[in-house]
């Protein structure tokens, strides 16, 4: 267990001692996607890696016993920070987006603003869970397509709103994940999104 | 379909640090803001002084976990010996508490401006 005394990585960037608000915003797609590229193009600190303990199958069963540490997984996911004024403090999560990773969303990003789901048009199928899940717990979500340059289709915007039968009311971009500018338009894509339904629902009240 | 482990885990590891504890005060978030009340003292844990000198400055929570090596949950009951004790204060985040509601617009707003100002 190391000694009692430890420094800080160098690297280390501290918040503001205002920073009193964080708030969260989620990057899913499939593997290789670019989602760490996202978060690394906007994030103000080299992203971070961290894991969780997720004990399945737990339930009904004592935690501190041999059986229960079975059934237990661990799941590593990345982020970045956006410090956004003296105040407030944006965290992005790059997350998985296959099936069998449901159980890491529904207990880490509870409280998310939103989610970007990051899609690869040349496998257009890795995104669909992501959307279904999203939909299912009406958590907002902008969709965003990475262009790689190997991407020889180029299919339009519309073509894939209707490969991934996405609503008219969902926000669909055109992104290119390296580049820092881009990351951010999707991010505000979103965050306009989120005003826009936010406005919609305080005029009904 | 069977759920396929992505990581084998190491649970040894978790009930070292933790003291056999596996249960993690949920009121902390991922992006709770964590700042220390007071320095590390003679004969604390190893991991409780890292926190404490982590979070000199806010620092959230998944920045502790990632800071430390050490999964979310354990790091949640560490945070919890130290808040329990005084030693730090939490800044929760103040986003609608449930996954369907949205945070209010002036809240909304102020987070385009700050993207729009990167």
């Amino acid at each position: 267990m190391g000694s009692a005394t430890s420094e800080l990585p160098s690297h280390r960037t501290p918040l503001n001692d205002t920073a009193e608000t964080g708030l969260k915003i989620v990057v899913v797609g499939g593997f290789g996607v670019g989602k760490t590229t996202l978060v690394r193009s906007v994030s103000e600190i080299r992203p971070l890696n961290t894991e969780e303990v997720m004990t399945q199958a737990g339930v009904g069963v004592d935690e501190t016993s041999a059986v229960a540490s079975k059934t237990t997984t661990t799941v590593a996911f990345d982020f970045g920070r956006i410090s956004l004024n003296e105040r407030m403090v944006l965290y992005l999560f790059g997350a998985p987006g296959q099936e069998r990773f449901w159980f890491l969303w529904d207990r880490l990003f509870s409280g998310t603003l939103g989610a970007v789901v990051l899609v690869d048009t040349r496998r257009m199928d890795d995104s669909w869970y992501a959307i279904d899940r999203l939909e299912h717990h009406r958590t907002p979500f902008v969709v965003a397509v990475n262009r790689f340059d190997d991407d020889t289709a180029r299919y339009s915007l519309d073509e894939i709103r209707q490969a991934l039968a996405l609503p008219a009311h969902v926000p669909m971009v055109d992104c290119d994940a390296r580049v820092r500018q881009s990351g951010k338009d999707v991010l505000i894509t979103l965050v306009d999104h989120l005003h826009a339904m936010a406005i919609a629902e305080e005029a009904t009240l | 379909m069977m759920r396929k482990p992505v990581d084998t885990g190491d649970p040894d590891r978790l009930y070292t640090v933790t003291g056999g504890r596996s249960r993690a005060d949920d009121s902390f978030d991922l992006v709770t803001l964590i700042v220390s009340e007071s320095g590390p003292v003679p004969g604390m844990q190893s991991e409780h002084v890292r926190i404490l000198e982590l979070c000199r400055h806010p620092t959230a929570v998944v920045e502790v976990a990632a800071e430390l090596g050490l999964p979310i949950t354990v790091v949640r009951i560490l945070l919890g010996d130290l808040l329990d004790t005084g030693r730090i204060t939490a800044r929760h985040p103040r986003a609608a508490p449930s996954v369907a509601s949205l945070p209010d617009s002036a809240l909304l707003q102020e987070v385009l401006h700050g993207l729009r100002n990167l």
